[in-house]
């Protein structure tokens, strides 16, 4: 599949329709998720044939796109049911089979090195502070090949650091950076939108 | 949910020692056919939880799957295995029931193929 195509089709997907703003939920865009998992594919080789978890996976936008890229298995994690109703009627319209589980993902107890790659796009911690590091750390324990996700260019030294002593990684590294476009979601937005800086990190976990 | 996933989850409850696998118990369950791939499912064999994955077939009402799987050199010619593993492992799916924690007996609800593995306060 190209890039275009992916991007065009994850473009018609349903997002939030009444998103909560403590979650931090907000639509990962096609353009970021199509080039996310396109690199994780055709740079790494980790999204064909490989089991693919999406931790925070919202109304399944990464999941989709990890799907379509013929992934053997996609599992996308989320804590809210109305997202995940979502992101099932994402999959029906794409004909994608993603399996979901409604869960806290600091809670998780995983077993095995079954999953390959984990996908995501966490808070960013201005809701929960520290829900980013969160996120990354429940994901280097259940990945067993990598971790794709996006965190905030200005906590770029943070998160390395805090990668390759805390949470195992045999290396952390930053593919590109990305301009993240967020719409006026919720009221206390003052702009009608505003874009981000994030950088697209891939970490690798030492074997567990 | 299908037994791939089963395979992963395990009871998250605090203190509690005997978490994996999670009991099935079905109340409604679809067979949704995908494409079989034979490569991706030798490679799998070594990751999965056998006796987790016979056992969550066969309260599927799948009871198909041999005891142990074979071993690695006759995989190669064993088709019809593959074919089995393929079956339960990636098209039975449960849509409706429970996954129960064989120490505490704590059911955690599957609604419309998605378990709820949140916990409530005491458990945390």
């Amino acid at each position: 599949m190209k890039l275009k195509q992916l991007e065009g089709l994850l473009g018609d997907l349903e997002q939030f329709s009444n998103p909560i703003v403590e979650l931090e939920q907000y639509p990962t865009g096609p353009h970021i998720a199509s080039r996310m998992l396109f690199t994780a594919e055709n740079s790494y080789g980790d999204i064909t044939d490989k089991i693919v978890a999406d931790f925070g996976c919202g109304c399944g936008t990464l999941s989709v796109a990890a799907a379509l890229l013929d992934a053997a298995s996609v599992i996308g994690f989320d804590i809210d049911p109305q997202s995940l109703e979502t992101a099932t009627l994402n999959a029906e319209e794409l004909e994608v089979e993603i399996d979901f589980v409604q869960c806290d993902i600091t809670k998780l107890e995983l077993k095995g090195q079954i999953v390959d790659t984990v996908v995501m796009n966490p808070p960013f911690g201005t809701r929960k502070k520290g829900a980013d590091m969160e996120f990354l750390s429940a994901a280097m324990k259940v990945a067993s090949h990598a971790v794709y996700s996006l965190h905030k260019t200005s906590t770029r030294e943070h998160i390395k650091r805090a990668a390759l002593r805390d949470f195992n990684a045999k290396s952390a590294e930053v593919l590109c950076e990305l301009r993240y476009d967020l719409p006026k979601l919720y009221k206390f937005h003052k702009r009608k939108e505003v874009d981000i800086a994030v950088d697209l990190w891939r970490f690798e976990p030492k074997h567990n | 949910m299908r037994l791939i996933v089963h395979n992963m989850l395990s009871c998250n409850i605090r203190g509690v020692a005997n978490k994996f696998p999670l009991r099935i118990e079905p109340k409604k369950i679809i067979v949704k056919e995908v494409d079989f791939n034979p490569d991706f499912l030798k490679h799998m064999i070594a990751k999965i939880d056998w006796k987790a994955l016979v056992d969550g077939a066969r309260s599927m009402g799948y009871t198909e799957l041999p005891d142990h799987a074979p071993d690695t050199t006759t995989l190669e010619s064993d088709e019809s295995f593959l074919r089995k593993f393929h079956h339960s492992l990636l098209e039975l799916h449960l849509e409706e029931g429970s996954l129960v924690c064989s120490e505490t007996g704590r059911k955690f609800p599957v609604n419309k193929g998605i378990p709820n593995m949140l916990l409530h306060e005491d458990e945390v």
